[in-house]
């Protein structure tokens, strides 16, 4: 079972700027190619930070206003929140150890 | 420990493993992201025989991982750090594990070429692309700009007149490099303008891209282009920058081999866009991985 936390537009402050715990949001979408080699390791830093980092998606595509709010022109792009505030920003497709270290410097 | 390390998860590197694994090499393929490569960025593939109509980057990609898996290939996520050939072995340094190998296949492919210019680093993400298939969606009815005159620039313009309400085509020369399929689609084209003989000096913007200044080559002025978007195609350079003196590279880094792929180091093949050659199409990159990996083969046997 996924431990990805799927988020939208309408739920996105509850999940991620009221988080008790930081979080980092893999924007992306469905014709994204490059978000696709990045997914199953979203997949794997979920299931491993799980009650530590809140891992989440938020479909590009479906969702327009959060995008445009954090003025995303190129995905992949992964944010990292902590009490509420975006912390950091990795743009494009980066191996799963690189994503590690930005996880880390969350805790 | 596998005898055999593939580096590199795109079509030479996934070929490479099929033909191994058919071969029953023991053998692991390491890839730093998920397998698919460069060809995950393309929209739609026309030219990979097999597919009359075409077929989209992540389909043909797919279909590649599965057939090599189904004759037990391995795929590991883990990036290579160094390479260093040993008197009987080739050490590999993973960012996860070692490994000691007696062959290993090179297929880290290439990444899109920079345009060195101001303003590039600053606006990438916030403008600036090397990706259309992914970034254009952001551009709906705005201008934006694409360097190139290739066979990818030119099939990501007109990609990205699905979004954009106009691409300016910036390309130095005063005719394309693309085959003649692509130009004339290109100038047929209403929302397609291009701006010959010009080069692009910097990139404009502060939290986000507002223009680019281009020179003039003809005429030695610059002048300065509003787009919100600049998309860059203007070739590739070689992911080898861990390779520089371990085998022989050419002059833009791309690693030279012989026909049976083979390096200037014993033991180690290269295959697909990382090789120093004329055309770097998916198909080409298909046949440099299986030569490589019978080339591997017959040397892992002692012929």
């Amino acid at each position: 079972m996924s431990e990805v936390v799927h988020v939208t537009d309408s739920n996105f402050e509850s999940e991620i700027l009221n988080s008790d715990i930081p979080a980092m949001v893999d924007f992306w979408a469905e014709w994204c190619g490059p978000c696709k080699m990045v997914g199953p390791i979203i997949e794997e830093l979920a299931k491993e930070y799980k009650g530590r980092i809140k891992i989440a998606k938020l479909n590009v595509d479906q969702n327009r206003d959060t995008p445009a709010r954090y003025g995303i022109r190129n995905i992949p792009t992964m944010i990292f929140f902590k009490a509420g505030k975006a912390v950091d920003t990795v743009i494009g497709a980066y191996p799963k150890s690189f994503l590690e270290e930005r996880l880390k410097a969350l805790l | 420990m596998p005898e055999l390390l593939i580096i590199g998860g795109g079509p030479a590197g996934l070929t490479a493993g099929l033909y191994a694994a058919r071969a029953k090499l023991d053998c692991l393929l390491l890839e730093r992201l998920s397998p698919g490569g460069q060809v995950l960025t393309t929209n739609w593939v026309e030219n990979y025989p097999g597919f009359p109509g075409g077929i989209g980057g992540f389909d043909l990609m797919d279909r590649m991982r599965t057939q090599a898996e189904e004759f037990g290939l391995k795929i590991l996520s883990e990036e290579v750090k160094l390479i260093r050939p040993e008197t009987d072995a080739i050490f590999v340094q993973g960012d996860s594990k070692d490994y000691r190998v007696r062959a290993v296949i090179l297929a880290m492919g290439a990444s899109p070429k920079k345009l060195n210019i101001p303003g590039e680093t600053e606006l990438t993400g916030k403008g600036v692309s090397y990706c259309a298939t992914c970034d254009g969606f952001f551009f709906r009815d705005q201008e934006v700009a694409v360097i190139g005159g290739g066979d990818t620039a030119i099939e990501e313009a007109l990609f990205l007149t699905r979004f954009a309400s106009k691409v300016y085509v910036i390309h130095r020369r005063d005719r394309l490099r693309a085959i003649r399929i692509l130009q004339e689609r290109a100038l047929a084209n209403e929302k397609i303008t291009f701006m010959w003989n010009r080069i692009p000096l910097e990139i404009k913007g502060d939290n986000t891209v507002e223009g680019i200044v281009l020179r003039d080559l003809i005429e030695g002025k610059s002048s300065e282009l509003r787009v919100q978007g600049v998309f860059v195609f203007i070739g590739y350079s070689p992911n080898t920058d861990i390779l520089k003196g371990i085998v022989e590279l050419d002059e833009q880094g791309f690693v030279i081999t012989n026909e049976e792929m083979e390096t200037s180091q014993r033991g180690i093949y290269a295959a697909g866009d990382i090789r120093s050659k004329s055309l770097r199409q998916i198909s080409t990159a298909v046949g440099d991985g299986a030569v490589a990996a019978y080339s591997a083969l017959r040397y892992l046997e002692g012929y």
